[in-house]
C-alpha cells in the first residue's frame, strides 16, 4: 500500500485455550473475532480510538490482577486469556446492570441479547423501595436535523470522539461535570445552534443506544410508525462534492428515514459532512 | 482522548530543554506574554459571543505573562499568521492556571471568561468548559454570594470532631460555606480552607497557628529532622543544615550510581501503590531520545492524609532538591510539582524555594553544579482527589479533565505529554536524600528486611496528640497510638482507618500489628499513604462509613461504567441501610457484588479501592453488626 | 486528482494552495486533519484566512491572483538555495533550464511586493517543502476559477518536479473536484476533445476503433466548452442547446449577459431533477431521476475512484432515468439503441477504455470502488499516479516538462470607481447554487452577504448586518455587510449559492481561461456604497 514495505509480524495468544494468530498490534478483542468468539462491546467502534471506558469487553488475563478490557489492550506474545469465566460473566453482567439501572437502554439494540445472555437484571437496585438515581433528562430538540436524549446516554465518549480528534475536529461536545453527574454537554449547555456544531451528524453515526437520533428517526418513534423491519439499506454516493463518500441510505415506505455511511470504507471511515447526512431531503421534493 | 500530548511534533528537541523553554516553566521574560487585546475568531474554533470581563482579561493575561505564554494564533502581519497544532500543543497545559486565574478573579468561570482562555490557547470552548466542571474549587454558575468560599472538611476526622459546629460558626459570622472533602488538615479537624474571589488570595486560617511537630528535635527522626529545627523559608538556614550535599553527592556519584544506591535500598513508593522506586527511575532512564519528566505528586487528597503538606511548608527545598537527585538520575530535565489546590502555604513556599534555589544555581542549567540541566514548575491542582492517581495528574496538568489512562503504558514510558516520567510522592522523594548521603547499607539498617527505613505516619481522629509522626517501619500500631498520646476521646478505641478512606479498618485486636508493608497486606489492610486515624466507642461509625461511600461517589471521575454507577449504588445501599438500621443478606450480597466488580473491571485505583473501607467495616461488624428493629 | 485521499495523512509538508477544503471538501480534510494530527507541517495559502487556514502552521494570505508570483518565486528560492533534486530533474524531467532562467527574476523580494506575503515567509515555505521528506499541494478553485487557471496549475506542478514531490506515496498533487462526478464526466468523455478514457477525438487511430465499435463516421472535431458555447452563441452560430442537470442560467460569471443568449436560442431543451432558471427559460423540459438515489449507475471521486450509485427509492412522478431518456431521444431521432442496462452500458465503455478496462461490474459492487487506471481485472487499480516518473527508464513516458509561467495580475484591475477587490466561495452546508443543499433546514446557514474587513468598513461607514449596494462593471446588487477580521483590507467575499437572495454572479468577471474554460469567478473588482435612505412615507 505504501512505498515503506511493512513486515508484519504475527503474534499467537491463547484464548479460552485455543491458539490465535493476530498481526502484531491487534488487539485482544480483534484476536477474539478472529477466533470466532463474540464479545460484547459499547464504548469501541472500528472507526475511534478506543477509550476503554464501558468495560463490557473485560477479559481475563493470566498474570493480570484486575481483568483488562480486550477492545484496548494489544495482543502480546503468548498470552493468555479466558473470556467465559466466572469473574468474566459476573463483571460483564454488572456493568450491564449497572448501566441499565442508570439510564434508558430501550433503545441501545445491540446490547439487548447480553442483558439476557449474562442474565443481567438493572432493575434490582430498586426493589424494596430503595431510591434509585437516574439520568432523567428532557430531550433537547433544538433543531430539524437530530435530538439529544441524554436520558438513553452511556457516556461511551463515541459522540466526543467523533465530534473530536477521531474524525470531526470541531469539537462542540465534550464531557463536562464528574462522576455520576457527567454528561455530554456543549459550553455551558448552550444549545447545538448556538455552538460550534457543523451537523455533519458524525456523533449521531456513532451513538449506540439512541441518545443521540436524526430528527426523522425520533419523529416517526414518536408517532410509532420507526419500522426497522421494513426498512432497506442501499449503498450509493453522494451527490455533492467530488470526494465521493459512501452513503447508505435507510428507506422506509420509499423514503429516506437516515443516511449512515460504512465505517469500513477508506474515504469517509463512516463519517460524512452535513451534505452527505443531511442534504438528501430535496429527493422527496420541496 | 489525551492523544493531544502524545507526541511532541516536529520541534521537539532531543534533550528536552526546548520543550522546557516553550512549556513555559519559568519563563523570566514576563513582558513578552500576552498583549490583552480580545481578537476576534482567531482560532479554527467557534465562540460564541460572549465576551470576557476586564478584570478576567487582566488576570488571564497576568497568569499566563507570568509564565512567558503567548497565544497560539499570532498574527505576524495581516497577510501572515502563524498558529497550529504544534504551538497549540505547547499551550494547553496552561489551561489549568488559566482556570485558576478566572475562577479567583470572577469567583466563578464565566462564558466570556471561557471564550477569551479559548482564543488564547485555542482550546475548544466547550473543552474548555469540560476540563472546568471537572475540578470542585471552579464554578461555572454565577456565586450566588458575595466575597470568598469557605471549603469546611466533612470527611472522617472532621466528622467525628465535629464539623458541623465550625460551619455553623462560619456561617453565622457571614461567610459562604461549601462542604466538601478532606482538606488535608486532618491533624487539626475540624478543618477550613478559604477561597478567595475577586483577586483576593486563598488561605487557610490554621496556617497562622505556629506549627509544632510532636517529635520535634528528636534524634531518631531521619526524614523529618530539619522540621522545626531550619527555617523553611531560608536557603541558608537550609544550606546550614545539611541541605543540597545529597544533590551535589549524588552529581559525583553520577546516574548510575545513583540508581544503584536506590534499587539497593529497596525503597518503595510512599504514594499508596509501594511501587519500588529503583525500578521505576531505570526504566525512565532507559528512554532515550524524547524529553523527560519527574513529577513530584502532591495532590494528597486521601482523607486522613496531611504528611506531605507539612513536609512541603516545612521542609520545601528538601522536596526540590529531591527532585533534582530523581532528575539526575533518570536524565529529566524537567521537574513538576502538581500540588492540590487547598495548600496555599505549601505552594507559596515551595515557589519561594525553587526561586531562591534558581537564584544560586541550585536549578536550572547545570543545577547544584552537576552538570546536569534542571528545573522546575508549580501546577496547582482544584479539588479533585482522582487528580492524585498518576496518569489522572498528567491528563490534569495537560489540561485535560483528570480522567486516568487505561495501564499499560505505563509512564514511565509514556507519562506526561506522553514522555517518560517517573512520578514520585514528595515522602518517596525525600527518603533518596538520605539513601545518597549515607548509603543504601545504613539507610536498610532502619526498618524491615522487606519494608526499609522509616514511614511517616499521620495520626488523627481520636488520638492523645494527632500529628505527623516519622517511625521506622516494624513499630507497631499499639506503639504508634501510644507514642501520640493514646487513644484519646472516651478512651476506648472502636477501630482504626489504616491508609484512608481508600484503606480499610482494623478493630482494636490489630495493636500488636507492625507497621510493615508485607504485614498489613497478610492482615488485610494497608499502610496506604500512611493514615492512621483512631475512632473511640462513642464514634458513629455508620454514619463514617456512609461518608466514605459518599466520598466515593463523589470522588470518581465517572469514566468507567463500574465505578461511576458502582460508587452510586453502593452509597444508596449504605444510606438505605443507616436509615432502616439494618442490611439485608441480599443487599450484603449486592455489595460484594458491587465490590467484586470494581476491583476487576475498574480503570484505576479509585475504583479498586472504593469498597475496601466499606466491606471492612461489614467484615468487623463496626455497622449493621446488630439488626435495630 | 492525481493520489488517493489517505495520502495526505502521511505527508511531511501540505501546501493548502487556493482550497478552503474544511468547507468545500469536508471529508477529504478529515484526512488533511489526520495528517496534522501526525506531525504534518501546513501551510495555507489564501487570500482569506479560512476555516481551513485557521488549521495550518501559516497563512499566507497573498493578494488575488498573485499565485504564479508565489510559485515562481518559491521555483527560484528552492534553486537559488540548491534544495532541488538533480538527479529527478535530469532523469525524469526536461526544461529545467529555460524555467531556471526565467524565475531567476522572482525573487522574494518582488514577490513579496506583488504578494502582500513577507519574504521571509515565502522563504520559509519553499524550504519546507524542498526539504520534506514527503510534500502534498492541494488545489481548489481558488487556483483554476481564474483567468490564467492552466498556468496557476503548472506553476504548482513546476514545484513538484522540481523537488521530485509526485508519484510517490505521500507526494503529490492533489486539485480537489467540487462536484461528485466532474471526474467522472470527463472520465466518460463528456468533454469537448475525448472520448471515455481521455482518449483523443482527433486521434485518427482511437477514432476508427470508435467508428468500427460503433459502426458509424464520427466527428473528429472538437466541440466547444461551456464558455466557447456563449460565445458561439452570442455570434450566431450556436442555435440550439440541450442542457443535462447544469444551471448555466444562474451559475455563469455575468448572469445577465449569459441569461440573454440563452433566451435568443431557437431552442433550449433542459434535462434536470428540478425546475432551475435554466429550465424555466427552456422549451422543453425533461424531468429526471436522481442520479444518486434513484438509479444505477457509476461515478467517479477526485481520487479517480468509481464507485456505484445505486437506486434507493423511485423517481416521483414523470422523471424518468436519464438512460431512458437519451434512448427515447435516440429512437426519435431514428435509431433504436434498445432498452441497455446501466451495467451493459458500463460493459462497453470498459470494452473501449483501457483505463477502465478491469473494472468489471463484479468489482466494482464487491469493493469500496476502483481507481483507475485499471488495465485488468486482476489489476487493484492505481492509488497515485505518475509512478513512471521514478522509472529508470520513465517506462516509456517523455521526460515530464517544466512549464514557463508569467505572472499577471487579475484581468479586472481595481480603479477608484472600483477599489475593493471581490472574490467568492463556498459555505459548508450549502453547494453550488443551491438546489440540491436549498432543500435541507440548516441550522448554520446564515445566507449570502458580503464580507468585509472591519477597518474597511470603518472606511465606508458601514456596519455589520448593514444593507448596502455593491457594483461591478456590470451591474449592481443589494447584499448585507458582514465584518470579517479573517480577510485582509481591500478584499471581499461572498458565497454564491443563493441566487434568489443574492445575484452575486452578476458581480463576477467573465474573462475565462482559454485552455480550460473556466471563468474568473474570484477576481472581480467592486465598490461598495451606502443606500439612500428610504424616502420618508408621504
Ligand atoms: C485515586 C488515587 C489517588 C491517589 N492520590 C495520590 C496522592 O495524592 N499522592 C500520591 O503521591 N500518590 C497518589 N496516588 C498514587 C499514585 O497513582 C502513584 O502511585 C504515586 O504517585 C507514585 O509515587 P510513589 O511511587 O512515590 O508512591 C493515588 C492513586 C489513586 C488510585
Ligand atoms: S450520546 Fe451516545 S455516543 Fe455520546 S456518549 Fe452518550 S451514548 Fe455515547
Ligand atoms: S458527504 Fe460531504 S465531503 Fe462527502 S462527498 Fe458528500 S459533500 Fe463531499
Ligand atoms: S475507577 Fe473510577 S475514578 Fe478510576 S477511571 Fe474508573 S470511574 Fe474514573
Ligand atoms: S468496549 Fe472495551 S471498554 Fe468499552
Ligand atoms: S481535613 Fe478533614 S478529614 Fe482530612
Amino acid at each position: 500500500m505504501t512505498d515503506t514495505t511493512i513486515t508484519e509480524t504475527a503474534v499467537t495468544i491463547t484464548i479460552d485455550g485455543q491458539p490465535v494468530e493476530v498481526a502484531e498490534g491487534s488487539t485482544i478483542h480483534a484476536a477474539c473475532v478472529e477466533a470466532g468468539i463474540d464479545t460484547p462491546t459499547l464504548c469501541w467502534a472500528e472507526n475511534l480510538t478506543p477509550v476503554n471506558v464501558c468495560r463490557v469487553c473485560v477479559v481475563e488475563l493470566e498474570g493480570s490482577r484486575a481483568l483488562v478490557p480486550s477492545c484496548s489492550r494489544p495482543a502480546e506474545e503468548g498470552m493468555v486469556v479466558q473470556t467465559d469465566t466466572p469473574r468474566v460473566r459476573h463483571s460483564r453482567r454488572m456493568v450491564l446492570e449497572f448501566l441499565g439501572s442508570g439510564v434508558d437502554l430501550s433503545q441501545a439494540d445491540d446490547l439487548h441479547h447480553w442483558i439476557k445472555a449474562y442474565g443481567a437484571d438493572p432493575d434490582r437496585y430498586g426493589t424494596d423501595g430503595h431510591p434509585v438515581e437516574r439520568v432523567e433528562e428532557p430531550v433537547k430538540v433544538q433543531d430539524e436535523l437530530y435530538i439529544r436524549d441524554y436520558s438513553k446516554c452511556v457516556l461511551c465518549y463515541k459522540c466526543v470522539e467523533a465530534c473530536g480528534d477521531d474524525a470531526q475536529h470541531t469539537f462542540a461536545i465534550a464531557v463536562a461535570g464528574r462522576g455520576f453527574d457527567a454528561r455530554i454537554s456543549t459550553e455551558f449547555d448552550v444549545t447545538l445552534p448556538d455552538s460550534a456544531c457543523v451537523y455533519c451528524g458524525n456523533c449521531v453515526g456513532v451513538c449506540p443506544t439512541g441518545a443521540l437520533q436524526f430528527k426523522t428517526e425520533y419523529d416517526l418513534r414518536e408517532v410509532g410508525e420507526w419500522r426497522p423491519d421494513d426498512q432497506t439499506v442501499t449503498r450509493t454516493v453522494c451527490s455533492y462534492c467530488g470526494v465521493g463518500c459512501n452513503l447508505d441510505l435507510h428507506v422506509q415506505d420509499e423514503r429516506i428515514v437516515k443516511v449512515t455511511s460504512p465505517a469500513d470504507h477508506s474515504v469517509t471511515s463512516g463519517h460524512l459532512c452535513i451534505k452527505g447526512r443531511f442534504g438528501w431531503q430535496y429527493v422527496h421534493g420541496e | 482522548m489525551a492523544a493531544e500530548g502524545a507526541e511532541n511534533g516536529a520541534d521537539g528537541c532531543q534533550s528536552g530543554c526546548v520543550s522546557f523553554v516553550l512549556r513555559g516553566l519559568a519563563a523570566e521574560d514576563a513582558e513578552s506574554g500576552v498583549d490583552g487585546c480580545q481578537f476576534d475568531d482567531m482560532t479554527d474554533i467557534y465562540l460564541g459571543a460572549d465576551r470576557a470581563t476586564e478584570p478576567e482579561v487582566a488576570a488571564v493575561d497576568a497568569a499566563l505573562g507570568a509564565r512567558g505564554v503567548d497565544p497560539v494564533v499570532r498574527p505576524e502581519t495581516e497577510r501572515l499568521y502563524t498558529s497550529g497544532r504544534s504551538r497549540r500543543r505547547e499551550r494547553r497545559h496552561f489551561l489549568l492556571p488559566a482556570l485558576h486565574a478566572l475562577q479567583n478573579a470572577a469567583g466563578w468561570i464565566s462564558p466570556g471568561g471561557i471564550n477569551y482562555v479559548a482564543e488564547v490557547l485555542d482550546v475548544p470552548p466547550a473543552e474548555a468548559f469540560g476540563v472546568a466542571t471537572f475540578y470542585d474549587l471552579f464554578r461555572t454558575e454565577p456565586p450566588d454570594h458575595e466575597g470568598d468560599t469557605f471549603h469546611v472538611c466533612v470527611d472522617a476526622a472532621c466528622q467525628i470532631a465535629g464539623y458541623d459546629d465550625l460551619a455553623a460558626s462560619v456561617r453565622a459570622s457571614g461567610g459562604h460555606v461549601h462542604l466538601g472533602p478532606c482538606l488535608g488538615q486532618c491533624e487539626r479537624a475540624p478543618a477550613l480552607f478559604v477561597q478567595g474571589s475577586g483577586g483576593r488570595r486563598d488561605y487557610v486560617p490554621a496556617d497562622d497557628e505556629p506549627f509544632e511537630l510532636p517529635q520535634a528535635g528528636e534524634e531518631s527522626l531521619r526524614l523529618l529532622r530539619r522540621i522545626g529545627v531550619a527555617d523553611p523559608s531560608s536557603l541558608e538556614s537550609y544550606l546550614a543544615h545539611g541541605g543540597y550535599q545529597a544533590l551535589r553527592r549524588a552529581g559525583e556519584m553520577g546516574a548510575e550510581a545513583v540508581l544503584e544506591a536506590v534499587a539497593a535500598s529497596g525503597l518503595s513508593g510512599r504514594g499508596g501503590a509501594a511501587f519500588p522506586t529503583g525500578i521505576k527511575w531505570r526504566a525512565v532512564a532507559a528512554e532515550t531520545g524524547r524529553p523527560k519528566h519527574v513529577v513530584a505528586n502532591c495532590d494528597e487528597s486521601e482523607p486522613g492524609t496531611f504528611k506531605d503538606r507539612i513536609v512541603m511548608e516545612q521542609d520545601p527545598f528538601a522536596v526540590i532538591e529531591t527532585m533534582a537527585i530523581a532528575g539526575l538520575a533518570t536524565g529529566a530535565a524537567n521537574g513538576w510539582i502538581y500540588i492540590r489546590g487547598e495548600y496555599p502555604l505549601a505552594t507559596a513556599r515551595l515557589q519561594d524555594a525553587i526561586d531562591a534555589a534558581r537564584a544560586a544555581g541550585l536549578l536550572g542549567p547545570d543545577a547544584a553544579g552537576t552538570g546536569h540541566d534542571f528545573d522546575i514548575a508549580i501546577w496547582r491542582g482544584a479539588g479533585a482527589y482522582i487528580c492524585g492517581e498518576e496518569t489522572a495528574l498528567f491528563n490534569s496538568l495537560e489540561g485535560f479533565r483528570g480522567e486516568p489512562r487505561n495501564k499499560p503504558p505505563f509512564p514511565t514510558t509514556h507519562g506526561l505529554f506522553g514522555e517518560p516520567t517517573a512520578i514520585n510522592n514528595p515522602e518517596t522523594l525525600l527518603n533518596v536524600g538520605d539513601i545518597i548521603l549515607e548509603g543504601p547499607d545504613a539507610y536498610r539498617s532502619r526498618g524491615t528486611e522487606r519494608s526499609p527505613g522509616t514511614k511517616l505516619l499521620c495520626l488523627s481522629g481520636k488520638v492523645g496528640r494527632p500529628g505527623l509522626y516519622e517511625v521506622p517501619f516494624g513499630t507497631s500500631l499499639g506503639d504508634l497510638l501510644d507514642l501520640a498520646g493514646g487513644v484519646a476521646g472516651n478512651g476506648e478505641l472502636q477501630a482504626v482507618l489504616m491508609g484512608g478512606a481508600a484503606g480499610s479498618f482494623v478493630g482494636p485486636d490489630s495493636l500488636s500489628l507492625p507497621l510493615t508493608l508485607e504485614d498489613t497486606r497478610a492482615a488485610g489492610t494497608t499502610l496506604g499513604s500512611g493514615v492512621v486515624m483512631a475512632f473511640d466507642t462513642s464514634d458513629d461509625m455508620t454514619a463514617v462509613v456512609v461518608r466514605i461511600a459518599e466520598f466515593f461517589r463523589n470522588e470518581s471521575c465517572g469514566q468507567c461504567v463500574p465505578c461511576r454507577v458502582g460508587a452510586v449504588r453502593q452509597h444508596e445501599t449504605l444510606v438505605q441501610m443507616q436509615r432502616r438500621g439494618s442490611l439485608s443478606p441480599a443487599r450484603r450480597t449486592l455489595i460484594d457484588e458491587m465490590a467484586e466488580v470494581m476491583v476487576d473491571a475498574s480503570i484505576c485505583g479509585l475504583g479498586h479501592t472504593a469498597a475496601s473501607a466499606v466491606r471492612s467495616a461489614l467484615d468487623l461488624g463496626l455497622i449493621a453488626s446488630a439488626p435495630s428493629r | 486528482m492525481f493520489g488517493a485521499d489517505t495520502e495526505v495523512e502521511q505527508a511531511d509538508v501540505i501546501l493548502l494552495w487556493g482550497s478552503n477544503a474544511r468547507e468545500a471538501h469536508p471529508i477529504f480534510f478529515h484526512h488533511v486533519l489526520e495528517g496534522l494530527a501526525n506531525g504534518a507541517r501546513m501551510y495555507a495559502i489564501d487570500p482569506r484566512r479560512t476555516s481551513s487556514a485557521k488549521f495550518a502552521d501559516r497563512w499566507l494570505g497573498l493578494s488575488v491572483g498573485t499565485d504564479i508570483a508565489l510559485a515562481n518565486a518559491m521555483g527560484r528560492e528552492i534553486i537559488a538555495a540548491g534544495l532541488h533534486n538533480p538527479d529527478f530533474i535530469a532523469r525524469s524531467t526536461q526544461g529545467f533550464e529555460a524555467y531556471a532562467a526565467h524565475v531567476e527574476s522572482y525573487t522574494l523580494g518582488w514577490a513579496a511586493e506583488q504578494t502582500g506575503v513577507p519574504a521571509e515567509a515565502i522563504r520559509d515555505m519553499a524550504h519546507a517543502y524542498a526539504t520534506a521528506p514527503k510534500a502534498q499541494i492541494l488545489w481548489t478553485l481558488g487556483i483554476t476559477e481564474h483567468h490564467n487557471a492552466v498556468d496557476n496549475v503548472v506553476s504548482l506542478c513546476n514545484l513538484a518536479l522540481l523537488t521530485g514531490h509526485v508519484g510517490r506515496w505521500g507526494s503529490g498533487l492533489c486539485p480537489l473536484r467540487g462536484q461528485n462526478n466532474v471526474q467522472g464526466g470527463g472520465d466518460m468523455g463528456a468533454i469537448p476533445n475525448k472520448f471515455p478514457g481521455f482518449q483523443d477525438v482527433a486521434d485518427d487511430e482511437v477514432r476508427a476503433k470508435f467508428e468500427a465499435a460503433y459502426g458509424t463516421e464520427l466527428n473528429g472535431v472538437p466541440g466547444k466548452h461551456l464558455t466557447l458555447m456563449f460565445e458561439a452563441m452570442e455570434a450566431g452560430e450556436l442555435r440550439a442547446c440541450y442542457v443535462i442537470g447544469e444551471n448555466p442560467a444562474d451559475s455563469e460569471a455575468d448572469v445577465e449577459h449569459a441569461r440573454k443568449l440563452l433566451a435568443g436560442l431557437d431552442i433550449l431543451v433542459v434535462q434536470d431533477i428540478f425546475m432551475t432558471r435554466t429550465a424555466e427559460m427552456a422549451d422543453v423540459v425533461l424531468p429526471a431521476s436522481v442520479a444518486w438515489a434513484e438509479s444505477e449507475g457509476t461515478v467517479t471521486s477526485s481520487e479517480r475512484r468509481v464507485q456505484r450509485v445505486r437506486p434507493a427509492v423511485p423517481p416521483p412522478g414523470q422523471a424518468r432515468h436519464d438512460i431512458d431518456i437519451i434512448g427515447e431521444m435516440a429512437r426519435r431521432l431514428g435509431v433504436d439503441w434498445g432498452h441497455p442496462s446501466s451495467r451493459e452500458l458500463w460493459d462497453e465503455m470498459r470494452s473501449m477504455s483501457p483505463m477502465h478496462a478491469g473494472m468489471s461490474w463484479e468489482r466494482l459492487e464487491a469493493s469500496g470502488g476502483l481507481q483507475w487506471p485499471c488495465g485488468s481485472e486482476d489489476d487493484p487499480g492505481s492509488e497515485f499516479l505518475h509512478g513512471w516518473l521514478w522509472a529508470d527508464d520513465l517506462e516509456g513516458h517523455d521526460p515530464a516538462p517544466f512549464s514557463i509561467t508569467h505572472h499577471a495580475p487579475p484581468k479586472e484591475e481595481l480603479s477608484d470607481e472600483f477599489p475593493l477587490r471581490l472574490t467568492t466561495g463556498r459555505a459548508l452546508d450549502s453547494y453550488n447554487t443551491g438546489v440540491q443543499s436549498g432543500g435541507y433546514a440548516s441550522p448554520i446557514r446564515y445566507g449570502d452577504a458580503i464580507d468585509v474587513n472591519p477597518a474597511d468598513a470603518a472606511e465606508l461607514g458601514v456596519a455589520d448586518g448593514e444593507r448596502v449596494l455593491v457594483s461591478s462593471p456590470r451591474g449592481s446588487v443589494e447584499m448585507d455587510v458582514r465584518l470579517q477580521p479573517d480577510i485582509p483590507t481591500g478584499l471581499t467575499f461572498t458565497t454564491f449559492h443563493f441566487p434568489e437572495l443574492v445575484d452575486a454572479n452578476v458581480l463576477t468577471n467573465d474573462e475565462w481561461d482559454p485552455r480550460s474554460g473556466t471563468a474568473e469567478f474570484k477576481a472581480a473588482a467592486i465598490r461598495i456604497s451606502k443606500l439612500e435612505p428610504e424616502p420618508a412615507p408621504a
